[in-house]
Protein backbone atom coordinates (compact mmCIF):
# COMPACT_ATOMS: atom_id res chain seq x y z
CA UNK A 1 0.00 0.00 0.00
CA UNK A 2 1.26 3.30 -0.76
CA UNK A 3 1.38 5.95 2.05
CA UNK A 4 -1.53 9.00 1.95
CA UNK A 5 -2.33 11.28 4.90
CA UNK A 6 -5.06 10.63 7.24
CA UNK A 7 -8.03 12.72 8.31
CA UNK A 8 -10.81 12.16 10.54
CA UNK A 9 -12.94 15.16 10.42
CA UNK A 10 -16.47 14.98 12.68
CA UNK A 11 -18.60 16.51 10.59
CA UNK A 12 -19.62 16.75 6.45
CA UNK A 13 -18.83 20.10 5.99
CA UNK A 14 -15.21 19.47 7.24
CA UNK A 15 -14.80 16.19 5.35
CA UNK A 16 -15.90 18.21 1.99
CA UNK A 17 -13.69 20.87 3.30
CA UNK A 18 -10.24 18.85 3.46
CA UNK A 19 -11.50 16.81 0.09
CA UNK A 20 -11.24 20.14 -1.47
CA UNK A 21 -7.63 20.51 -0.23
CA UNK A 22 -6.59 17.35 -1.47
CA UNK A 23 -4.72 16.34 -4.56
CA UNK A 24 -6.06 12.73 -5.06
CA UNK A 25 -8.80 12.54 -2.10
CA UNK A 26 -10.67 9.42 -1.23
CA UNK A 27 -13.41 9.28 1.46
CA UNK A 28 -13.06 5.57 3.36
CA UNK A 29 -16.47 4.00 5.01
CA UNK A 30 -15.85 0.33 6.02
CA UNK A 31 -12.72 0.38 4.00
CA UNK A 32 -13.70 -3.46 3.25
CA UNK A 33 -13.20 -2.65 -0.41
CA UNK A 34 -11.19 0.41 -0.14
CA UNK A 35 -8.66 -1.01 2.14
CA UNK A 36 -7.73 -4.01 -0.26
CA UNK A 37 -8.20 -2.03 -3.29
CA UNK A 38 -5.21 -0.04 -1.81
CA UNK A 39 -3.35 -2.68 -0.21
CA UNK A 40 -2.58 -4.15 -4.29
CA UNK A 41 -1.84 -0.80 -5.59
CA UNK A 42 -4.98 -0.56 -7.78
CA UNK A 43 -5.98 2.28 -5.91
CA UNK A 44 -3.16 5.22 -4.34
CA UNK A 45 -4.94 8.10 -3.09
CA UNK A 46 -3.25 11.10 -1.79
CA UNK A 47 -5.56 11.55 1.53
CA UNK A 48 -7.67 9.14 3.20
CA UNK A 49 -11.12 11.14 4.57
CA UNK A 50 -12.64 8.51 7.35
CA UNK A 51 -16.16 8.93 7.27
CA UNK A 52 -16.37 7.22 10.84
CA UNK A 53 -16.34 10.37 12.92
CA UNK A 54 -19.07 11.85 11.60
CA UNK A 55 -21.99 10.88 13.98
CA UNK A 56 -24.71 12.59 11.42
CA UNK A 57 -24.14 9.90 8.77
CA UNK A 58 -24.96 7.32 11.16
CA UNK A 59 -28.40 5.72 12.24
CA UNK A 60 -32.12 4.37 11.13
CA UNK A 61 -34.66 6.61 11.54
CA UNK A 62 -38.42 4.76 11.41
CA UNK A 63 -40.83 7.18 9.62
CA UNK A 64 -44.43 6.41 8.74
CA UNK A 65 -43.83 5.55 4.93
CA UNK A 66 -39.75 5.21 5.16
CA UNK A 67 -37.24 3.96 6.99
CA UNK A 68 -33.78 6.36 6.57
CA UNK A 69 -30.64 5.09 6.65
CA UNK A 70 -27.31 6.87 7.31
CA UNK A 71 -24.59 6.00 4.79
CA UNK A 72 -21.96 5.39 7.84
CA UNK A 73 -24.51 2.69 9.00
CA UNK A 74 -23.32 -0.75 8.94
CA UNK A 75 -24.74 -4.16 7.40
CA UNK A 76 -24.31 -5.45 11.02
CA UNK A 77 -26.72 -2.28 12.23
CA UNK A 78 -29.45 -2.71 9.47
CA UNK A 79 -29.91 -6.48 9.88
CA UNK A 80 -30.01 -6.03 13.59
CA UNK A 81 -32.53 -3.05 13.47
CA UNK A 82 -35.92 -3.93 14.49
CA UNK A 83 -37.49 -1.06 12.99
CA UNK A 84 -36.29 -2.50 9.57
CA UNK A 85 -37.01 -6.44 10.34
CA UNK A 86 -40.75 -4.95 10.86
CA UNK A 87 -41.56 -2.53 8.38
CA UNK A 88 -38.80 -4.33 5.30
CA UNK A 89 -38.26 -7.75 6.47
CA UNK A 90 -36.55 -8.12 3.25
CA UNK A 91 -34.31 -5.45 3.46
CA UNK A 92 -32.79 -7.36 6.60
CA UNK A 93 -32.27 -10.84 5.09
CA UNK A 94 -30.53 -8.86 2.17
CA UNK A 95 -28.18 -7.46 4.52
CA UNK A 96 -27.89 -10.42 6.57
CA UNK A 97 -26.34 -12.12 4.02
CA UNK A 98 -24.14 -9.96 2.62
CA UNK A 99 -20.53 -11.38 2.96
CA UNK A 100 -20.17 -12.58 6.57
CA UNK A 101 -19.73 -11.43 10.35
CA UNK A 102 -16.74 -9.09 10.09
CA UNK A 103 -17.54 -7.24 6.73
CA UNK A 104 -21.11 -6.72 8.09
CA UNK A 105 -19.45 -5.21 11.51
CA UNK A 106 -17.36 -2.86 9.24
CA UNK A 107 -18.86 -2.36 5.74
CA UNK A 108 -21.40 0.21 5.30
CA UNK A 109 -24.73 1.21 3.11
CA UNK A 110 -22.86 4.20 1.16
CA UNK A 111 -19.63 2.28 0.96
CA UNK A 112 -21.45 -0.46 -0.93
CA UNK A 113 -23.62 1.42 -3.30
CA UNK A 114 -20.47 4.23 -3.51
CA UNK A 115 -18.82 1.21 -4.88
CA UNK A 116 -21.68 -0.14 -7.08
CA UNK A 117 -20.28 -3.67 -7.73
CA UNK A 118 -21.90 -5.24 -10.10
CA UNK A 119 -22.67 -7.90 -7.87
CA UNK A 120 -23.37 -5.96 -4.52
CA UNK A 121 -26.92 -6.98 -2.84
CA UNK A 122 -27.64 -3.37 -2.19
CA UNK A 123 -28.61 -1.78 -5.45
CA UNK A 124 -31.29 -4.62 -6.02
CA UNK A 125 -32.80 -3.39 -2.72
CA UNK A 126 -32.22 0.22 -3.57
CA UNK A 127 -33.76 -0.06 -7.06
CA UNK A 128 -36.84 -2.74 -5.96
CA UNK A 129 -37.79 -0.71 -2.98
CA UNK A 130 -37.55 2.52 -5.16
CA UNK A 131 -35.22 4.02 -2.78
CA UNK A 132 -34.02 7.56 -2.54
CA UNK A 133 -30.12 8.31 -2.13
CA UNK A 134 -29.72 11.80 -0.40
CA UNK A 135 -25.90 13.36 -0.99
CA UNK A 136 -24.53 16.78 0.41
CA UNK A 137 -26.35 18.44 -2.68
CA UNK A 138 -29.36 16.51 -4.25
CA UNK A 139 -31.74 13.48 -4.09
CA UNK A 140 -31.10 10.80 -6.72
CA UNK A 141 -33.99 7.75 -7.58
CA UNK A 142 -31.69 4.94 -7.13
CA UNK A 143 -32.09 4.29 -10.69
CA UNK A 144 -30.60 7.17 -11.92
CA UNK A 145 -27.49 6.73 -9.11
CA UNK A 146 -26.63 3.59 -10.35
CA UNK A 147 -25.05 4.02 -13.73
CA UNK A 148 -22.93 1.13 -15.02
CA UNK A 149 -20.45 -1.06 -13.70
CA UNK A 150 -18.44 0.04 -10.78
CA UNK A 151 -20.30 3.67 -12.02
CA UNK A 152 -22.79 6.15 -10.31
CA UNK A 153 -24.33 9.85 -10.88
CA UNK A 154 -21.72 10.85 -7.85
CA UNK A 155 -19.47 13.63 -8.36
CA UNK A 156 -15.81 12.90 -7.57
CA UNK A 157 -16.26 15.27 -3.93
CA UNK A 158 -20.15 14.15 -3.40
CA UNK A 159 -21.14 12.48 -0.21
CA UNK A 160 -23.48 10.18 0.29
CA UNK A 161 -25.60 11.55 3.34
CA UNK A 162 -28.52 8.70 3.49
CA UNK A 163 -30.63 6.21 2.07
CA UNK A 164 -34.66 6.79 2.28
CA UNK A 165 -36.42 3.24 1.59
CA UNK A 166 -40.49 3.53 0.96
CA UNK A 167 -42.00 0.78 3.06
CA UNK A 168 -43.68 -1.77 0.28
CA UNK A 169 -46.54 -3.89 1.06
CA UNK A 170 -44.37 -6.52 0.44
CA UNK A 171 -40.92 -7.53 -0.63
CA UNK A 172 -38.98 -10.56 -1.27
CA UNK A 173 -35.06 -10.97 -1.85
CA UNK A 174 -33.74 -14.40 -2.99
CA UNK A 175 -30.18 -14.64 -4.21
CA UNK A 176 -28.08 -17.01 -5.53
CA UNK A 177 -24.59 -16.65 -3.77
CA UNK A 178 -20.92 -17.25 -4.68
CA UNK A 179 -19.95 -19.64 -2.19
CA UNK A 180 -16.58 -18.36 -1.36
CA UNK A 181 -17.49 -14.14 -0.98
CA UNK A 182 -21.51 -14.65 -0.94
CA UNK A 183 -22.05 -11.80 -3.77
CA UNK A 184 -25.07 -12.46 -5.94
CA UNK A 185 -24.32 -14.58 -8.81
CA UNK A 186 -27.79 -13.39 -9.43
CA UNK A 187 -29.77 -11.85 -7.09
CA UNK A 188 -33.99 -10.54 -7.70
CA UNK A 189 -35.31 -8.17 -5.35
CA UNK A 190 -39.24 -8.05 -5.92
CA UNK A 191 -41.18 -5.22 -4.17
CA UNK A 192 -45.38 -4.70 -4.43
CA UNK A 193 -45.58 -1.29 -3.25
CA UNK A 194 -48.17 1.74 -3.80
CA UNK A 195 -47.00 2.58 -7.07
CA UNK A 196 -46.89 -1.25 -8.24
CA UNK A 197 -44.71 -4.05 -8.08
CA UNK A 198 -40.81 -3.53 -9.27
CA UNK A 199 -38.46 -6.27 -9.98
CA UNK A 200 -34.70 -5.51 -9.59
CA UNK A 201 -31.52 -7.66 -10.62
CA UNK A 202 -28.32 -7.70 -9.35
CA UNK A 203 -25.59 -9.84 -10.48
CA UNK A 204 -26.45 -10.98 -13.50
CA UNK A 205 -25.69 -7.68 -15.59
CA UNK A 206 -22.94 -5.18 -15.44
CA UNK A 207 -25.25 -2.59 -13.59
CA UNK A 208 -28.21 -3.67 -11.37
CA UNK A 209 -31.68 -3.25 -13.71
CA UNK A 210 -35.50 -3.89 -14.03
CA UNK A 211 -37.46 -6.36 -15.63
CA UNK A 212 -40.65 -4.53 -16.84
CA UNK A 213 -41.99 -8.01 -18.43
CA UNK A 214 -42.03 -9.42 -14.81
CA UNK A 215 -42.98 -6.22 -12.95
CA UNK A 216 -46.73 -6.62 -15.29
CA UNK A 217 -47.01 -9.99 -14.85
CA UNK A 218 -47.28 -9.49 -11.16
CA UNK A 219 -49.12 -6.49 -11.08
CA UNK A 220 -51.98 -8.42 -12.41
CA UNK A 221 -51.33 -11.73 -10.34
CA UNK A 222 -48.39 -11.24 -7.25
CA UNK A 223 -47.77 -14.85 -7.36
CA UNK A 224 -44.40 -17.19 -8.25
CA UNK A 225 -46.63 -18.67 -11.25
CA UNK A 226 -46.54 -15.23 -12.85
CA UNK A 227 -42.74 -14.93 -13.32
CA UNK A 228 -42.14 -18.79 -13.77
CA UNK A 229 -42.08 -18.97 -17.62
CA UNK A 230 -40.30 -15.49 -18.16
CA UNK A 231 -37.42 -15.20 -19.66
CA UNK A 232 -34.48 -12.75 -19.80
CA UNK A 233 -32.42 -11.84 -22.43
CA UNK A 234 -28.57 -13.23 -21.79
CA UNK A 235 -27.24 -10.54 -24.13
CA UNK A 236 -25.42 -8.20 -21.84
CA UNK A 237 -24.91 -10.56 -19.45
CA UNK A 238 -21.78 -11.58 -17.34
CA UNK A 239 -19.99 -14.34 -17.99
CA UNK A 240 -17.19 -15.65 -15.40
CA UNK A 241 -15.49 -18.64 -13.85
CA UNK A 242 -18.89 -18.78 -11.69
CA UNK A 243 -21.55 -18.67 -13.87
CA UNK A 244 -22.30 -18.19 -18.20
CA UNK A 245 -24.50 -15.45 -19.26
CA UNK A 246 -27.37 -18.20 -20.33
CA UNK A 247 -26.98 -19.82 -16.69
CA UNK A 248 -27.50 -16.17 -15.28
CA UNK A 249 -30.54 -15.29 -17.04
CA UNK A 250 -31.53 -18.78 -16.71
CA UNK A 251 -31.07 -17.83 -12.47
CA UNK A 252 -32.81 -14.93 -12.85
CA UNK A 253 -35.87 -16.37 -13.17
CA UNK A 254 -35.62 -19.26 -10.77
CA UNK A 255 -34.90 -15.85 -8.36
CA UNK A 256 -37.71 -14.22 -9.12
CA UNK A 257 -39.73 -17.28 -8.34
CA UNK A 258 -38.34 -17.30 -5.48
CA UNK A 259 -38.32 -13.90 -3.90
CA UNK A 260 -42.32 -13.46 -4.50
CA UNK A 261 -42.43 -16.76 -2.58
CA UNK A 262 -40.96 -15.05 0.45
CA UNK A 263 -42.37 -11.95 -0.16
CA UNK A 264 -44.07 -10.53 2.82
CA UNK B 1 4.34 10.88 7.48
CA UNK B 2 3.77 9.26 10.87
CA UNK B 3 1.38 9.54 13.31
CA UNK B 4 0.66 8.47 17.05
CA UNK B 5 -2.23 5.99 17.72
CA UNK B 6 -3.03 5.37 20.88
CA UNK B 7 -5.27 2.56 21.74
CA UNK B 8 -6.19 -0.37 24.88
CA UNK B 9 -4.72 -3.28 23.65
CA UNK B 10 -6.16 -6.20 25.68
CA UNK B 11 -6.70 -3.90 28.89
CA UNK B 12 -3.16 -2.33 28.47
CA UNK B 13 -3.21 1.45 27.11
CA UNK B 14 -0.27 1.29 24.33
CA UNK B 15 0.60 4.11 22.09
CA UNK B 16 3.05 4.64 19.21
CA UNK B 17 4.22 5.81 15.91
CA UNK B 18 3.39 4.47 13.10
CA UNK B 19 2.43 5.32 8.84
CA UNK B 20 -1.02 5.75 8.05
CA UNK B 21 -0.98 2.90 5.80
CA UNK B 22 0.02 0.83 8.92
CA UNK B 23 -2.64 -2.12 9.42
CA UNK B 24 -3.98 -2.75 12.49
CA UNK B 25 -2.54 -6.19 12.42
CA UNK B 26 1.06 -5.39 11.45
CA UNK B 27 0.48 -3.09 14.31
CA UNK B 28 -0.42 -5.58 16.52
CA UNK B 29 1.92 -7.92 15.18
CA UNK B 30 5.24 -5.91 14.62
CA UNK B 31 4.51 -2.86 16.96
CA UNK B 32 3.18 -5.36 20.09
CA UNK B 33 4.85 -8.18 19.06
CA UNK B 34 1.41 -9.93 19.68
CA UNK B 35 1.87 -12.32 17.18
CA UNK B 36 -1.17 -14.69 18.12
CA UNK B 37 -3.24 -12.38 15.48
CA UNK B 38 -2.40 -14.41 12.47
CA UNK B 39 -2.00 -13.23 8.29
CA UNK B 40 -3.85 -16.18 6.07
CA UNK B 41 -4.70 -14.30 3.23
CA UNK B 42 -3.98 -10.96 3.75
CA UNK B 43 -7.22 -10.70 0.81
CA UNK B 44 -10.04 -9.99 3.55
CA UNK B 45 -10.99 -13.73 2.89
CA UNK B 46 -9.81 -16.54 5.78
CA UNK B 47 -10.21 -14.63 9.02
CA UNK B 48 -6.68 -15.98 10.32
CA UNK B 49 -6.59 -12.45 11.52
CA UNK B 50 -9.86 -11.51 13.29
CA UNK B 51 -9.59 -9.38 16.63
CA UNK B 52 -12.41 -7.77 18.05
CA UNK B 53 -12.84 -3.52 18.11
CA UNK B 54 -14.91 -2.30 20.69
CA UNK B 55 -16.63 -5.59 21.36
CA UNK B 56 -17.04 -6.53 17.40
CA UNK B 57 -15.08 -9.15 15.33
CA UNK B 58 -13.07 -7.31 12.68
CA UNK B 59 -10.53 -8.21 10.34
CA UNK B 60 -7.44 -6.69 11.21
CA UNK B 61 -6.01 -6.83 7.80
CA UNK B 62 -8.65 -5.10 6.21
CA UNK B 63 -8.31 -2.12 8.45
CA UNK B 64 -5.48 0.25 9.36
CA UNK B 65 -4.60 1.04 12.85
CA UNK B 66 -5.41 4.43 12.76
CA UNK B 67 -8.95 3.64 12.78
CA UNK B 68 -8.48 1.82 15.95
CA UNK B 69 -7.35 4.53 17.32
CA UNK B 70 -8.66 5.57 20.53
CA UNK B 71 -10.48 1.78 21.05
CA UNK B 72 -10.25 -1.41 22.51
CA UNK B 73 -8.64 -3.92 20.98
CA UNK B 74 -9.08 -7.03 22.03
CA UNK B 75 -6.87 -10.14 20.63
CA UNK B 76 -6.26 -13.84 21.29
CA UNK B 77 -3.12 -13.17 23.86
CA UNK B 78 -6.05 -10.96 25.88
CA UNK B 79 -8.28 -14.36 26.63
CA UNK B 80 -6.45 -16.27 28.93
CA UNK B 81 -6.70 -15.24 32.53
CA UNK B 82 -4.25 -15.78 35.65
CA UNK B 83 -2.77 -18.69 33.08
CA UNK B 84 -6.50 -20.09 32.70
CA UNK B 85 -7.62 -20.71 28.97
CA UNK B 86 -10.71 -18.51 28.24
CA UNK B 87 -13.38 -21.33 28.11
CA UNK B 88 -13.87 -21.07 24.15
CA UNK B 89 -9.55 -21.64 23.96
CA UNK B 90 -10.16 -24.59 26.51
CA UNK B 91 -13.49 -26.31 24.33
CA UNK B 92 -11.10 -25.95 21.37
CA UNK B 93 -8.16 -27.74 23.61
CA UNK B 94 -10.51 -30.37 24.77
CA UNK B 95 -12.39 -30.94 21.30
CA UNK B 96 -10.01 -31.32 18.72
CA UNK B 97 -10.71 -28.18 17.90
CA UNK B 98 -7.83 -27.30 15.54
CA UNK B 99 -4.91 -29.30 14.07
CA UNK B 100 -2.11 -27.34 12.44
CA UNK B 101 -3.61 -24.18 14.49
CA UNK B 102 -3.21 -21.60 12.16
CA UNK B 103 -6.68 -20.48 11.60
CA UNK B 104 -7.28 -20.98 15.11
CA UNK B 105 -6.75 -17.49 16.86
CA UNK B 106 -9.19 -16.14 14.69
CA UNK B 107 -11.47 -19.03 14.71
CA UNK B 108 -11.71 -18.34 18.77
CA UNK B 109 -12.13 -14.58 18.41
CA UNK B 110 -15.10 -15.16 16.09
CA UNK B 111 -16.82 -18.06 17.95
CA UNK B 112 -16.73 -15.71 20.84
CA UNK B 113 -18.73 -13.23 18.99
CA UNK B 114 -20.84 -15.79 17.47
CA UNK B 115 -21.65 -16.57 21.79
CA UNK B 116 -22.62 -12.82 22.03
CA UNK B 117 -25.20 -12.94 19.18
CA UNK B 118 -26.22 -16.55 19.56
CA UNK B 119 -25.74 -17.59 23.36
CA UNK B 120 -27.26 -21.15 22.51
CA UNK B 121 -26.21 -21.30 19.03
CA UNK B 122 -27.84 -24.10 16.93
CA UNK B 123 -24.91 -26.34 14.46
CA UNK B 124 -26.44 -24.14 11.71
CA UNK B 125 -25.82 -20.57 13.02
CA UNK B 126 -22.49 -21.59 13.56
CA UNK B 127 -21.50 -22.93 10.65
CA UNK B 128 -23.28 -19.74 8.63
CA UNK B 129 -21.63 -17.40 11.64
CA UNK B 130 -18.09 -18.60 10.13
CA UNK B 131 -18.54 -17.51 6.69
CA UNK B 132 -15.49 -15.33 6.75
CA UNK B 133 -12.99 -18.15 8.72
CA UNK B 134 -11.26 -20.72 6.38
CA UNK B 135 -9.52 -23.61 8.07
CA UNK B 136 -7.76 -25.84 5.74
CA UNK B 137 -6.97 -29.00 8.05
CA UNK B 138 -10.04 -29.96 10.12
CA UNK B 139 -12.96 -30.13 8.00
CA UNK B 140 -14.85 -27.57 10.38
CA UNK B 141 -16.48 -30.26 12.04
CA UNK B 142 -14.75 -30.14 15.50
CA UNK B 143 -14.45 -26.51 15.19
CA UNK B 144 -18.30 -26.35 15.15
CA UNK B 145 -18.53 -29.15 18.43
CA UNK B 146 -15.97 -26.81 20.35
CA UNK B 147 -18.19 -23.93 20.05
CA UNK B 148 -20.94 -25.53 20.77
CA UNK B 149 -19.02 -26.56 23.88
CA UNK B 150 -17.57 -23.45 24.50
CA UNK B 151 -20.75 -21.63 24.38
CA UNK B 152 -22.05 -23.87 27.19
CA UNK B 153 -19.61 -23.04 29.50
CA UNK B 154 -20.03 -19.72 28.71
CA UNK B 155 -23.83 -19.53 29.71
CA UNK B 156 -22.43 -20.83 32.81
C1 LIG C 1 -14.91 -10.97 1.97
C2 LIG C 1 -15.95 -9.97 1.49
C3 LIG C 1 -17.20 -10.44 1.11
C4 LIG C 1 -18.18 -9.55 0.68
N1 LIG C 1 -19.41 -10.04 0.31
C5 LIG C 1 -20.35 -9.21 -0.13
C6 LIG C 1 -21.64 -9.69 -0.50
O1 LIG C 1 -21.95 -10.87 -0.39
N2 LIG C 1 -22.55 -8.79 -0.96
C7 LIG C 1 -22.27 -7.46 -1.04
O2 LIG C 1 -23.13 -6.70 -1.46
N3 LIG C 1 -21.08 -6.97 -0.68
C8 LIG C 1 -20.12 -7.80 -0.22
N4 LIG C 1 -18.91 -7.28 0.17
C9 LIG C 1 -18.68 -5.81 0.12
C10 LIG C 1 -19.10 -5.14 1.44
O3 LIG C 1 -20.49 -5.25 1.48
C11 LIG C 1 -18.79 -3.63 1.64
O4 LIG C 1 -19.92 -2.99 2.02
C12 LIG C 1 -18.32 -2.92 0.49
O5 LIG C 1 -17.07 -3.51 0.29
C13 LIG C 1 -18.09 -1.41 0.61
O6 LIG C 1 -18.48 -0.82 1.80
P1 LIG C 1 -17.46 -0.07 2.76
O7 LIG C 1 -18.28 0.65 3.76
O8 LIG C 1 -16.46 -1.01 3.28
O9 LIG C 1 -16.82 1.00 1.77
P2 LIG C 1 -15.26 1.48 1.47
O10 LIG C 1 -14.49 0.29 1.10
O11 LIG C 1 -14.81 2.26 2.64
O12 LIG C 1 -15.56 2.43 0.28
C14 LIG C 1 -15.92 1.95 -1.01
C15 LIG C 1 -16.01 3.14 -1.98
O13 LIG C 1 -17.11 3.97 -1.66
C16 LIG C 1 -16.71 5.32 -1.42
N5 LIG C 1 -17.56 5.81 -0.36
C17 LIG C 1 -17.75 5.23 0.88
N6 LIG C 1 -18.68 5.91 1.58
C18 LIG C 1 -19.09 6.95 0.81
C19 LIG C 1 -20.06 8.00 0.99
N7 LIG C 1 -20.79 8.10 2.12
N8 LIG C 1 -20.23 8.88 -0.03
C20 LIG C 1 -19.52 8.77 -1.17
N9 LIG C 1 -18.60 7.80 -1.40
C21 LIG C 1 -18.39 6.89 -0.43
C22 LIG C 1 -15.24 5.23 -1.08
O14 LIG C 1 -14.57 6.42 -1.41
C23 LIG C 1 -14.78 4.06 -1.93
O15 LIG C 1 -14.52 4.48 -3.24
C24 LIG C 1 -17.90 -8.15 0.62
C25 LIG C 1 -16.65 -7.68 1.00
C26 LIG C 1 -15.67 -8.57 1.43
C27 LIG C 1 -14.34 -8.04 1.84
S1 LIG D 1 -5.47 -12.33 6.80
FE1 LIG D 1 -7.21 -11.14 7.23
S2 LIG D 1 -8.80 -12.23 6.33
FE2 LIG D 1 -7.05 -13.44 5.81
S1 LIG E 1 -6.23 -26.07 11.97
FE1 LIG E 1 -4.93 -25.80 10.25
S2 LIG E 1 -5.97 -24.21 9.20
FE2 LIG E 1 -7.36 -24.71 10.73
Amino acid sequence: MYNFAYHRPDSVDAAKSVFSGGDDPKFVAGGMTLIPTMKQRLAAPSDLIDLDGIGALKGIKAEADKIVVGAMTTHADVAASPEIRKAIPALAKLVEAIGDPQVRNRGTIGGSIANNDPAADYPAALVGLGATVVTDRRQLAAEDFFTGLFETALEPDELITEVSFPIPEAAGYAKFANPASRYAIVGVFVARTGGGVRVAVTGAGPCVFRVPEMEKALASSFSADAVKDIKVSDSDFNSDIHASAPYRAHLVTVMARRAVEAAQ
Amino acid sequence: MRTTVSMTVNGRSVSDEVEPRTLLVQFLRDNLRLTGTHVGCDTSQCGACVVHVDGKSVKACSMLAVQADGREVLTIEGLAEDGELHPMQAAFKEHHGLQCGFCTPGMVMSAIDIVKQHPDPTEAEIRESLEGNLCRCTGYHNIVKSIVAGAKTMRG
